[in-house]
């Protein structure tokens, strides 16, 4: 299986690579589009500043790539809300994959960062399970909307996980939520082979 | 809710663990890698490692040490210890450390605050400080408690949140090595001062010093180094008990 990591200078790559060399997969960090579109899978992570990181996207040109990918697809933290629309962050937009959805910056929450971790509520997706604990670590959110399979409470109710298609978006991350996390990237891999359907 | 976080701290010298002591589980307890992994089988929910090598080659040591931790673990981790720079910073940050701490630095030179959050986002930025209590006043001391400063913890924890620290890591000196409790009421003052998370340090030696700690809900995480190194509190048993006494914590 070839799993591609896309690297444009804004994720925490290693660890995300680590995560799946824990699972016995060798990724491929790159940002070679023609590398990404043939791979298995995709992970898309996400650290940092999203007006910097769209302008990485558009300076390799993985802004126009992304949406057409039909493998199965992952986005990670900031990955996730450059799925959407549109972000607060750097007043900026994204990608649309998440068609119509905004990403906003924290307003009513207890503290920001929401940092640490927290429990998966109303999931609707095998990938990412109910009541798991998952380490978050952020300061814009996205609100529920139609493409959601997993809610977190912080504050209010938010996304936690979103799906469209073979696009897949976590707040949270996997690669530092222990088991629960190691065993959702197991899951996503599995949609790869067809062990999971969803 | 966000649970609150219970994190061991581990001093490294020159690559190692210093004080650490073996579980039977553990082949080496100077290995960090392997403590680390221990702790975080344990239920850890995030580690600090704190480099206390005063040299250059320590440095280099110290950046393979982050290598290892990050492709072994897999819960978040804070590296801190002799950061002075947005270069040294970048440099753990790439090797895999989810956030750098920085203290001394940054009382010398606050402008680096801004400059870490600007590049890596404040989220990665834990502002460390260790202060004492002289003349009812909280006064931050520099390099491990050894200078003393005019600054007063409350002002310089709220210039530090202005800058950009994400986080406040705070270790009341008179408490540290005492195991008589943390500095429950200034940490209390802090957390109500400035809307990042807090992690309280120094004093606990009791898993009831956990509770008080946690009870107000104001405080997000406390930190320990030798509770757990000797193993006086076992993390399983701590956040059970925790738990008992309806504290949100990850079981």
């Amino acid at each position: 299986m070839i799993v591609a990591i896309i690297d444009y200078g804004s994720g925490n790559v290693f660890s995300v690579s680590s995560a799946l060399k824990r699972l016995g997969v060798e990724a491929i960090i790159t940002s070679d589009a023609t590398i990404i579109k043939s791979a298995d899978a995709v992970i898309f992570p996400g650290v940092g500043h999203a007006k910097a990181a769209m302008e990485q996207l558009k300076v390799k040109g993985l802004d126009k790539l992304i949406p057409t990918l039909t493998q199965p697809f992952l986005g990670i933290c900031l990955g996730m809300q450059l799925m959407c629309s549109y972000t607060e962050e750097g007043d900026v937009d994204c990608l649309d994959i998440f068609s119509g959805v905004k990403v906003r910056k924290f307003i009513d929450a207890p503290k920001i960062p929401h940092m640490g971790w927290n429990t998966l509520m109303n999931g609707k997706s095998i990938f990412l399970e109910d009541n798991a604990d998952v380490y978050f670590v952020h300061s814009y959110f996205v609100s529920l909307n139609e493409f959601t399979i997993s809610e977190v409470e912080y504050g209010s109710k938010f996304t936690a996980s979103m799906k469209k298609n073979n696009f897949y978006g976590c707040q949270f991350h996997p690669e530092k939520s222990g088991e629960a996390g190691g065993k959702m990237i197991a899951k996503f891999l599995g949609l790869v082979t067809n062990e999971i359907k969803n | 809710m966000v649970k609150k976080r219970i994190i061991p701290c581990l001093d490294i010298k020159n690559g190692r663990t210093v004080k650490g002591v073996n579980f039977e589980e553990l082949r080496d307890a100077g290995d960090p890698v392997e403590l680390a992994k221990y702790y975080s089988k344990m239920g850890a929910d995030e580690l600090v490692f704190l480099d206390i090598t005063a040299t250059q080659e320590g440095r280099k040591t110290m950046i393979d040490m982050v290598l290892k931790v990050a492709s072994e673990i897999d819960i978040p981790f804070t590296v801190g210890g002799g950061i002075s720079s947005v270069d040294d910073a970048a440099a753990l940050l790439r090797a895999g450390a989810d956030k750098i701490s920085v203290n001394s630095s940054a009382v010398r030179n606050p402008k680096l605050i801004r400059e870490l959050s600007d590049k890596f986002g404040n989220q990665c930025v834990v502002l460390a400080v260790d202060a004492k209590l002289i003349d009812d006043e909280w006064i931050v001391f520099l390099s491990g408690g050894k200078i003393q400063t005019d600054l007063k913890l409350f002002n310089w924890v709220k210039d530090a949140v202005e800058l950009g620290a994400g986080e406040i890591l705070f270790t009341s000196m008179d408490h540290d090595g005492t195991k008589n409790g943390f500095a429950v009421l200034a940490l209390e003052k802090v957390a109500k001062m400035v809307s990042v998370p807090i992690i309280a340090s120094g004093g606990c030696g009791l898993k009831e010093h956990f509770l008080d700690v946690f009870k107000s809900g104001n405080i997000d995480a406390a930190l320990a180094a030798s509770v757990f190194h000797f193993g006086e509190i076992e993390i399983p048993y701590l956040k059970e008990y925790l738990k008992e006494n309806k504290i949100n914590v990850r079981i």
